[in-house]
């Protein structure tokens, strides 16, 4: 028997497979098709201090092994979600993390305080990547010192386990990390989706209403894993890996370059049990290879 | 309504016109409940510039047969690839997915069914069920030439069939909403799938007589679930899921 536990700040993860933020709604969408509490931990859709209406249709475009979206945050905001949408998922037996943007400093600890007080929430992924926000997001990732300011920030109303999201739109992913990581994050997942374009030939128009867009699907998993092993060499918080993962194999390969745990993302939209099976699969792999903890396999990557 | 996700067996691939293709999938299971208007998404394998899977209007339920039909318009590597199934192939599916139309209306109403394109495919399966109720629905299809009305046999076999053609070389030259069977008449209830163009030109045609109105959209999606937020339509609710709220949707929910 593979012991599939793996510990992310103060969590315990019953196995190191996750659903990435965006791409598994808040989790009964995914009921229909596989018990959603094998899971080792549910990210839920990005959430605002306020209500966001997102970005204009067309927001997807579809690219080859991938997509790119603009989806840009949709979401009623925090309240609506602890009174309408929390009660529903509270008493799911796995991680219920919540996906934290915002806009500006306070918006983010306004959110995350918020999110603080539910009692079945362990964790938040605070969003400092997301591509398609104009005015926010991204920004603080880009630089050092921006991302430092708001985890500090957050750090300092939020207890629990404070897990922050990277964007690979960066020139040193490893500094940035770094900054987060002083400034008080308990891991950082990465990576968010790579910026991208998508054209209309005929048309001779851009595809997305925003132009650019988020790269998302097994097209990134190179970019990613490259970005993980930087990371995971950079700093000593836990490394939660993505960016194209669709299989068992996918999700060795981030351990082996420093994750300690995976988010599938795209790929549930292709197979709606995809992370199912990659936990089947990771449990397959670890007794094939003669590995008793799948956490042996983080970093092992023989260079 | 539970949604699955199983492998079918391709039974049967006809080609009714050039670019088209009518599919009969059939299951080793009996198939759930499913309504006109619900659609369907395939998985699409070994295509080199496309990724994610597709979504198909119900074309028709032979529950005795654990089988459905789509029918397919070839618009690009996607679909071809599904068109070029053979008998014997399987397919993976995620079904029913989204919310129909609606059929719970009086016997004896006078309802038209119009669509253009492979916006046709929901239309049948939709006037088989208002038959089953005691209505006879009255088709009004319409294409650029009459290569793209494919399926008269199987719509004239449920209800009344009229159709138009761009260029005159089959029913009435011109679009559907030009039809002179539209004029002095009111529907009860109109329901279109088609290219938007067409729908908006319905929908401007029901609110001009005060008819009831569904239209059935078909934005690009990703997951087809109400995951990613992607198919979205700006209705006077703010942005809604296509896949979930939809694909059908009252002209009075939209902004069009």
């Amino acid at each position: 028997m593979v012991d599939l536990t793996v510990k992310i700040g103060a969590l315990t993860l019953k196995n190191p497979v996750m659903t990435a933020s965006g791409t598994f709604g808040y989790g009964p969408e995914y009921a229909d098709f596989f018990d959603v509490a094998q899971l080792g931990g549910i990210i839920v859709k990005g959430t605002t201090a306020d209500a966001r209406e997102g970005n204009p249709y067309p927001r997807m475009a579809e690219t080859p092994s991938g997509m790119l979206n603009a989806v840009g945050l949709q979401n009623k905001g925090v309240d609506w979600f602890c009174s309408h949408i929390y009660p529903s998922i509270k008493d799911i037996d796995t991680n219920i993390i919540v996906n934290v943007s915002g806009s500006t400093v306070e918006k983010y600890v306004e959110c995350a305080a918020k999110i603080a007080a539910l009692d079945a929430v362990p964790a938040i992924e605070l969003n400092i990547s997301c591509p398609n926000v104009k005015e926010g997001g991204m920004a603080f990732g880009v630089t050092a010192k921006g991302a430092f300011e708001v985890v500090e920030a957050v750090r300092k109303v939020y207890p629990k386990t404070l897990i922050v999201k990277l964007s690979p739109n960066v020139t040193d992913i490893a500094s940035i990390a770094r900054a987060v990581e002083y400034a008080g994050a308990d891991a950082v997942s990465l990576i968010n989706t790579v910026l991208g374009m998508a054209v209309d030939a005929e048309r001779q128009r851009p595809v997305l209403s925003t132009v650019t867009g988020g790269l998302s699907g097994p097209c990134i998993k190179p970019i990613a894993l490259r970005m993980v092993w930087q990371t995971a060499k950079a700093v000593r918080i836990p490394v939660i890996g993505m960016g194209g993962i669709a299989s068992a194999a996918d999700a060795v390969e981030f351990m082996l370059a420093g994750a300690t745990a995976v988010e599938i993302g795209t790929a549930n939209f292709i197979d709606p049990a995809v992370s199912a099976k990659v936990i089947t699969g990771l449990s397959d792999y670890a007794g094939r290879h003669g590995i008793a903890q799948i956490c042996e396999l983080t970093g092992a990557l023989r260079v | 309504m539970t949604k699955y996700n199983r492998i079918f067996r391709v039974a049967d691939n006809r080609r009714p016109s050039p670019g088209y293709s009518l599919i009969r999938l059939q299951s080793d299971e009996s198939l759930p409940p499913m309504v006109p208007g619900q659609f369907v998404s395939v998985r699409v394998d070994g295509v080199q510039h496309t990724f994610l899977r597709r979504p198909f209007s119900i074309h028709n339920v032979d529950a005795d047969d654990r089988a459905l039909e789509l029918l397919i318009q070839v618009v690009g590597e996607g679909s071809a690839r599904i068109a070029a199934l053979q008998p014997g192939d399987s397919v993976d599916m995620i079904f029913p997915l989204g919310n129909g139309f609606t059929t719970d209306i009086a016997p004896a109403s006078e309802v038209l069914l119009t669509g253009g394109g492979a916006g046709i495919a929901p239309l049948l399966f939709l006037g088989k069920e208002l038959r089953q109720r005691g209505i006879v629905p009255t088709f009004l299809l319409g294409g650029r030439s009459a290569a793209n009305l494919i399926r008269m046999d199987a719509f004239e076999a449920v209800g009344r069939l009229c159709c138009t053609t761009e260029d005159g070389s089959m029913g009435e030259r011109g679009f559907v909403t030009q039809h002179s069977i539209l004029q002095d008449r009111r529907f009860d209830f109109i329901y279109t799938c088609g290219p938007r163009p067409m729908m908006a030109a319905v929908a401007a045609y029901a609110r001009r007589t005060g008819s009831p109105c569904e239209v059935s959209l078909e934005n690009t999606m990703a997951c087809g679930i109400g995951a990613c937020l992607c198919c979205v339509e700006d209705t006077r609710q703010g942005h809604q899921c296509v896949c979930t709220a939809g694909p059908v949707f009252n002209i009075e929910q939209l902004k069009w």
